[in-house]
């Protein structure tokens, strides 16, 4: 399961957040007539293309998974936790309808009944990072039923859907859906830009996707800031494990790196007060330690305690690289012709892919030994044990090969691109009737 | 109608969706995989690509609707199912995704080596998965599946009807596909392939037909509640489904394309209604029935929601791409 949502989630933010990009770059070549944009869109959506297929049949997996994985959750709390699924269930229906309609529009609807065609999947990301967030806002915060003699009664689905963490995390899921997007996006055309590829098409393949992604980062710790707010009392084992609390302390201070070997907190460089400052906007009040909590109710503290202060510091960092970039480009400056501030722009991506997994790890890992907090525990959510580390290293294969057939098939159709062929015609696909030079090419290649 | 048995209709009108749509989609592997080679292939897996390309995401949406409601109706049925079929379950999930992905690769491969890797893990899954989602239904319709879960793993599903299921579900898979692409071959004005396609799709059309004669003595006895009701209750259903069946063959060799499709798809609806029929008012046969293994009732109320949502918000955009790819493929021809 964790292995294929964190490889699921990457993907799944492509979903949520790339259509808004090309629609971006779309309108922008209507209205301008703008040929350079016009084929960013092309690219992007070809691009897009192979992404929600690899992101489709791993959200299969999950859907199978969660049966396969959690019998112990899903045959006692299906009806309560089902309903976000079945909305989201629609809005993937939406979302591959407008894709097929989308892709399959090109050079062939009216420019506007195409370009409108995103709109509908960009709303259905919008609803989609609702609903499984939901579902897992509600494990944090289960709601929407009660527990009578061991039996789960009084269901209101609704009630579980909304619950009260759900929006909070929601928010949080879905700009960070863009910040991954947008720096993925934006680096690899500051990996052109360092091989010396300047031209206008990478000019505008950085600033689109670099714009969201900083309006994303600049939003990202506020909205982190008040989700953590949250957690002094609705989860505080959580809550400790995040700021490495031993003991619970007014005038908390913010313990920055570090771990706990045999209770004692090592190398961790400590900052006085700012830890009730953070985690409970008060220069006084307490913040929970591990020792309220049972023994056996405690998560995996280092574990927690580093995945959190990585995303945390990740979230910071990429803030400040968008304020330096904007701050140097009103006072006339072009980062863009310096070596260091590109090479920084290629590492934003792969450090916002890495803000996510620790984000859920932070979640998920915090929460344990619970599955549903307070309600099920994770031994009792499981199947049975014996097949699952075959299984586990099955999906791992897949995975690394589905990994390398998306990563090879993506670079062949850069190399391509830059060789000057835009259509990519199927080598299956003798007569592609848009371009006859590529049509003589690819027959070429099938009688080889 | 109670609204268990609504949901349950509404869960079942999704099994009849990915049956037509999706078998269509796995079916197209099967004519891909005995299409030749890159040279004597290229007609028909580019025209597999134009058929399937734009919609085959949203065909296979239906199976996310079926899961979703499925563990949200009927939680603990769907858990025993899990814990039972899981060898056949991860088998065909093992499938689609390695189809989907040899798929989507393919069409942008950058060389012919890569396209034929992708081509072959494509055509060659897309049999693997309804063989397996085939072994699924036939276990729960020959009463396999215990109310608690956790049935024997692979006692569960070796038997006649569970495999002849498997092997009846790649049949019509094919024959559904077959009959779709020589339409659009022929609508293409591809006259050539389309004959091709003909002659292969009414050889796959005897040979289902031989599996379900096959099929008649061994499945009456492996699973007799199953039988009573095909011959009793959904015994119609059987008929039409039959005489769909023959009236495509009929329509293909007087090469009414277009009747051949109609009739066709209503073979395969027949059919997969008449399973359900048959096995109705039990979800898992012998075991559980749909009213004892329904979920929380305001659940399932909020269930009904979501298809009303469906029907207006999915289901005329999803008419409007199927018209716009049928009616593109009507002017290529021109
Ligand atoms: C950020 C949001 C997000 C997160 C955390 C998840 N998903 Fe997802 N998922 C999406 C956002 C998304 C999406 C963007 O909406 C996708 C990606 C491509 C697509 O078509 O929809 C998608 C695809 C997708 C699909 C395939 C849909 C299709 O065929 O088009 C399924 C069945 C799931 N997901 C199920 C899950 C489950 C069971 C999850 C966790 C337990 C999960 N997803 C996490
Ligand atoms: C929004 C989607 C979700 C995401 C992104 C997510 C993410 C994760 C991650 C990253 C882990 C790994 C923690 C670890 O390493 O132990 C995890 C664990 C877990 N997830 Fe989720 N989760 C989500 C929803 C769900 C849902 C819907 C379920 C229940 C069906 C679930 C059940 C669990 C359980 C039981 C664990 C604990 C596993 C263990 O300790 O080995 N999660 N999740
Ligand atoms: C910069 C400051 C940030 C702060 C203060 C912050 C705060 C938090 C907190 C408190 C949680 C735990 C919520 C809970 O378990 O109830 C969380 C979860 C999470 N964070 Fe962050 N975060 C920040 C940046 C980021 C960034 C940059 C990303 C990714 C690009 C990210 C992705 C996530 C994810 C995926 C989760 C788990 C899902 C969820 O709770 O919605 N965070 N964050």
């Amino acid at each position: 399961m964790a292995l294929s949502l964190g490889w699921h989630i990457v993907l799944a933010c492509f979903g949520v957040a790339f259509p808004a990009m090309i629609f971006v770059v779309h309108r922008r070549g209507l209205r301008r007539a703008d040929p350079v944009a016009l084929g960013l869109a092309r690219r992007w959506s070809k691009v897009a293309a192979v992404l929600f297929a690899v992101g489709a049949v791993s959200g299969t997996v999950l859907s199978f998974e969660m049966g396969l994985l959690w019998p112990g959750l899903m045959g006692r709390f299906g009806d309560v936790l089902g309903l976000p699924f079945a909305f989201e269930g629609l809005s993937f229906f939406v979302e591959a309808i407008f894709l097929g309609i989308y892709l399959y529009g090109w050079d062939r609807l009216p420019p506007r009944l195409h370009l409108a065609a995103l709109v509908p999947m960009a709303a259905a990301g919008v609803v989609g990072t609702f609903c499984v967030v939901s579902v897992n806002a509600w494990m944090n915060n289960p709601t929407g039923f009660r527990i009578v003699d061991g039996v789960v009664t009084d269901v209101d689905p609704w009630a579980a859907m909304f619950n009260d963490g759900v929006w909070l995390q929601f928010a949080h899921m879905w700009v960070a859906a863009f910040m991954v997007v947008g720096f993925l996006v934006s680096g690899v055309y500051a990996a052109g830009m360092l091989r010396g590829r300047r031209d206008a098409h990478h000019r505008l393949g950085f600033g689109v996707p670099f714009t969201f992604a900083t309006v994303a980062a600049l939003a990202q710790p506020l909205v982190g800031h008040l989700l953590g707010l949250r957690l002094a009392v609705t989860q505080p084992a959580k809550l400790a494990a995040f700021e490495l609390a031993l003991t619970t302390e007014e005038r908390a201070p913010l313990r920055l790196g570090g771990v706990l070997v045999d209770g004692q907190v090592r190398w961790a460089l400590t900052i006085p007060r700012l830890g009730s400052i953070i985690a409970r906007n008060s220069l006084t009040a307490p913040v929970p330690g591990l020792d309220a909590v049972p023994p056996d109710q405690r998560p995996p503290v280092n574990l927690t305690h580093l995945a959190f202060q990585g995303m945390v510091g990740i979230g910071t960092l990429l803030a400040l690289v968008a304020v330096v970039y904007w701050l140097a480009r009103r006072l006339g400056r072009d980062l863009l012709s310096r070596r260091w501030f590109l090479a920084v722009a290629v590492a934003a991506g792969p450090l916002a892919v890495l803000a996510l997994e620790a984000g859920w790890v932070a979640t998920e890992v915090g929460r344990q030994p619970w599955t549903v907090w307070q309600v099920l525990r994770t031994q009792d959510a499981a199947g049975p044990g014996s097949w699952l580390w075959w299984s586990y290293a099955a999906a791992f294969m897949v995975y690394a090969g589905l990994s390398v057939g998306a990563f090879v098939v993506l670079r062949s159709m850069a190399r391509r691109w830059r060789a000057g062929q835009e259509h990519l015609p199927s080598p299956y696909d003798p007569a592609d009737p848009a371009d006859p030079a590529e049509a003589a090419e690819a027959a070429e290649s099938v009688g080889r | 109608m109670s609204v268990q048995v609504a949901v349950a209709v509404a869960m079942f009108i999704g099994v009849v969706a990915y049956a037509v749509l999706g078998g269509a989609d796995f079916g197209s592997g099967f004519w891909d995989l005995t299409a030749g080679d890159a040279h004597r292939g290229a007609a028909v897996r580019t025209l597999v690509d134009h058929s399937i390309g734009p919609v085959w995401e949203a065909n296979h949406v239906w199976l996310i609707y079926v899961m979703v409601f499925w563990w949200t109706a009927f939680p603990r049925p769907f858990a025993a199912v899990m814990t039972t079929l899981y060898l056949p379950i991860v088998l065909a999930l093992l499938g689609i995704v390695l189809r989907g992905a040899g798929f989507a690769f393919r069409k942008y491969a950058g060389s012919l080596r890569q396209a034929q890797l992708f081509g072959v893990v494509f055509a060659a899954s897309s049999l693997i998965a309804p063989f397996f989602l085939g072994v699924v239904a036939g276990a729960v319709a020959s009463g396999r599946v215990p109310a608690a879960g956790y049935g024997p793993p692979l006692a569960s599903w070796a038997h006649p009807t569970p495999l002849l299921a498997g092997v009846l579900a790649v049949a019509l898979c094919s024959f559904l596909a077959g009959v779709f692409l020589t339409a659009d071959a022929a609508r293409a004005g591809d006259q050539a392939l389309s004959e091709r396609l003909r002659t292969g799709s009414l050889a796959v059309a005897f040979g289902a037909g031989a599996v379900v004669l096959l099929a008649l003595v061994p499945v009456s006895r492996d699973a007799p509640t199953l039988t009573d009701g095909l011959t009793g209750r959904a015994a119609p259903l059987v008929l039409l489904s039959t005489g769909a069946g023959l009236g495509t063959v009929w329509a293909l060799l007087r090469r009414h394309h277009t009747l051949a499709r109609g009739a066709a798809v209503v073979a395969v609806v027949a059919v997969v209604t008449g399973w359900g029929v048959a096995q109705y008012p039990w979800l898992l046969v012998d075991e559980v029935t749909i009213a004892a293994g329904a979920g929380a009732p305001r659940t399932l109320a909020a269930l009904l929601v979501v298809v009303a949502v469906a029907a207006v918000l999915v289901l005329p955009p999803l008419l409007y791409l199927f018209a716009l790819t049928q009616r593109q493929a009507a002017r290529a021809s021109h």
